[in-house]
């Protein structure tokens, strides 16, 4: 029943995104230019270069404590950098406030889920919606009257399966609920360009795939950078795939290449593989 | 796009019905209680219940706990004022009816002068600031004795101007109307702001400031334009009771009346909408009967709020709710009981309590009128051991029934809220 709903909702989502699209028209969706970033005399973030195409789906992995999460944090302006540029469409964002970033079209999630738990899901999601329709600091009229922002949440509700629980308080959700409102909230603007922190965080299996394809069901036509440990995830959902250790990308290519370079095998990879296949014989 | 769902905006009866009530009553309480102090006492009801509206607007809407509100209500008291005052010279023509205005637009004005430095940040330095804000301005309403009038403070006489339609508000009663229909319309107002975009988004940057910073708000600013509204709203109250007094000293900017509108706020619940209206009519029903009543009682009202922080800190309005829930789910009535015990053993409390801190106050206070208290139509004597034993000894009877009532009635309360809790599950499935 579901699949049968996903295709036009998908395409209401690519028609509402065309407003943003303009940004990244061709060319380069994101690119970090030699970024640093250190806290004190430590340097977590060791001169990134990184380009990233209009659609693509990229995902970062590394091990813990590589930078990923700064990464993220300097894209979406919660850190700025120490030096180095970020280009979003083209244009420089470094040491922008994340709500400028967000309203030139970039949008994020969090690792721990981040959603207004005293708003209902529905509210949860039209807040989520109303800068990018335009209605910003409005004073003068009601949110029930804002049909485009009413009809966008309810859209969303559905995409993103809660729509049995409108009414539900965000901290009554159950923890895969609250996860899937978190991606709900971060697309709800339309921007172009998504970035999801370990989204799958704290899932089990059977949650994690059903919520991959919720990811690909509604990032249809956008930019997604995504930090994922899930090696499963990695390689189903992923067009290229950035290795990051030690603050550096070691490698930036198809999951493919990434999985045949042996300096990824050195650094990273071969433990990771290692691990999942010992799982794996183990059950 | 088209519209995905079944979009059907029913007309609100529920909604209509209670503010027709809101406005009934408001038009006839004078004629039900109307002795001059009553009717003194419903206007000031008016001008408390503006106020700690405004102040839930920060406190409950946007999390903003601040201590420093007087500053606004006050400010626009003295604006109003000296309006008053420039009318009855003739330097200014205004009709009385729009002078509260003024002191509106003039805390309107602070609240943007101030405000840019109070909402640069959230939480605990929020709060820091304002009070810092608070005194700062206390401190000046003592320095500039030419506009806050020193100790005696500035007097006005709001009988001035044409009289419109017979209306001179000479009366208290036609003050009381003139504040009866801005309390409406502010009330109202207040009301709709919680249904803008610009409300919710507040709620947003309550919950959760960090994310609203990455939906495309800047919180800052968000905050910004709320205390702009809430001082405004507050100028509206300050000057409402400028007109209502025709005096106004600088304990009107100062810090207990801030922590009055933040107290009964609290009390009356911030998490309610209609929480401060409660808080409003308390806080006039303390300040007016109830310290006429005892000397003692900024203590019960201290000891009221500790309470109230510790066992219900959704104020008075969430207790209604709650018991509201339970009233929908048909199961009100097999607490009632529990209710009367908890009620009767809470008197014994208070009477032993009562007993005790009236007798100190008169230690403290007003030893040359002898050494007996009346006290609940007992004779108390300060001086004999058996009046203070008495008074432990009731309390303490008191503590412990109550407690043992509190115990039985928190066992019943969580099985009815599972009982409940399990049929929303239930209709929910379905």
């Amino acid at each position: 029943m579901s699949t049968q709903h996903a295709t036009p909702v998908a395409t209401n989502a690519a028609s509402f995104d065309q407003s943003m699209s303009h940004i990244h028209a061709g060319g380069y969706a994101l690119e970090l230019r030699r970024l640093h970033k250190n806290f004190g005399k430590t340097e977590i973030i060791r001169g990134v270069d990184l380009a990233v195409r209009s659609g693509e789906r990229v995902a970062i992995i590394g091990p813990n404590g590589a930078g990923k999460s700064t990464l993220f944090n300097l894209i979406s302006g919660r850190f700025a950098p120490t030096s180095g540029d970020i280009l979003l469409g083209g244009q420089r964002i470094n040491g922008k406030k994340p709500f400028e970033i967000n309203r030139m079209g970039l949008s994020r999630s969090f690792q721990i889920t981040n959603i207004f738990p005293k708003l209902s899901v529905f509210e949860n999601l039209r807040c989520g919606v109303l800068w990018s329709l335009g209605y910003k600091y409005t004073l003068f009229r009601f949110l029930a009257d804002l049909d485009d922002a009413n009809d966008r949440a309810e859209e969303l509700m559905q995409m993103i399966r809660l729509d049995k629980k409108r009414e539900v308080l965000a901290m009554n959700l159950t923890y895969a609920e609250q996860r899937a409102l978190e991606i709900g909230i971060t697309i709800a603007g339309g921007a172009g360009v998504i970035l999801l922190d370990e989204p799958t965080a704290g899932m089990s299996k059977s949650e994690t795939s059903r919520f991959i394809d919720l990811i690909r069901e509604v990032t249809v036509g956008k930019t997604l950078l995504t930090v994922e440990h899930d090696m499963g995830v990695v390689f189903g959902l992923a067009d290229k795939i950035a290795v990051v250790v030690y603050g550096e990308v070691i490698a930036f290519d198809t999951p493919e290449a990434v999985r045949a370079n042996p300096k990824v095998q050195e650094a990273y990879l071969g433990s990771v593989l290692a691990d999942e296949q010992a799982a794996s014989v183990g059950h | 796009m088209a519209s995905t769902h079944y979009s059907f905006k029913p007309y609100n009866v529920g909604r209509w019905v209670i503010w027709s009530l809101f406005a009934i009553i408001l038009v006839l309480a004078p004629m039900v209680f109307d002795s001059n102090l009553s009717v003194s006492m419903l206007a000031q009801m008016g001008i408390a219940i503006i106020a700690c509206l405004s102040y839930n607007m920060l406190l409950g809407q946007g999390g903003m706990l601040s201590f420093g509100h007087a500053v606004y209500t006050g400010l626009g008291s003295y604006m109003a004022i000296h309006a008053l005052l420039r009318v009855s010279e003739g330097a200014l023509s205004l009709p009385v009816s729009l002078v509260p205005l003024v002191g509106g637009l003039a805390g309107m004005f602070f609240a943007i002068l101030f405000g840019y430095v109070t909402t640069k940040k959230a939480g605990t330095t929020f709060a820091m600031i304002t009070l810092g804000m608070g005194e700062l301005v206390f401190a000046m309403s003592l320095m500039f004795s030419e506009f806050f009038g020193g100790e005696a403070g500035v007097t006005a006489d709001r009988v001035v101007g044409d009289a419109v339609m017979g209306i001179t508000y000479g009366p208290g009663v036609q003050v009381y109307y003139l504040i009866a229909v801005y309390t409406f319309v502010s009330v109202a107002l207040m009301f709709a702001f919680t249904r803008t975009p610009l409300g919710r988004i507040l709620n947003a940057v309550r919950d959760n400031p960090e994310r609203v910073e990455f939906i495309g708000y800047n919180t800052q600013m968000v905050r910004y334009l709320a205390f702009i509204i809430a001082g405004f709203f507050a100028g509206i109250s300050g000057g409402l009771a400028a007109i209502q007094f025709e005096i106004v000293t600088a304990e009107v900017v100062g810090p207990i009346r801030s922590g009055g509108y933040l107290l009964f706020t609290f009390l009356g619940g911030a998490t309610f909408f209609f929480g401060p209206i409660i808080g409003g009519i308390l806080m006039v029903l303390a300040f007016v009967l109830f310290s006429e009543i005892t000397k003692a009682w900024l203590l019960y009202l201290g000891l009221i709020f500790l309470f109230m922080v510790m066992y219900a800190p959704g104020g008075i309005a969430s207790l209604i709710m709650m018991n509201l829930r339970v009233a929908a789910f048909g199961r009100l009535r097999e607490l009632w009981v529990s209710y009367l015990a908890l009620a009767l053993t809470a008197l014994v409390v208070l009477a032993g309590a009562g007993a005790l801190i009236e007798m100190v106050y008169h230690l403290q206070l007003s030893t040359a009128m002898g050494d007996s208290v009346k006290f609940l139509g007992v004779t108390l004597n300060t001086q004999a051991a058996d009046s203070w034993f008495g008074g432990v000894f009731v309390m303490l009877t008191g503590m412990g029934l109550f407690e043992v009532t509190r115990r039985m009635f928190i066992r019943q309360w969580s099985a009815i809220q599972t009982d409940i809790e399990k049929e929303i599950k239930r209709r929910e499935t379905q």
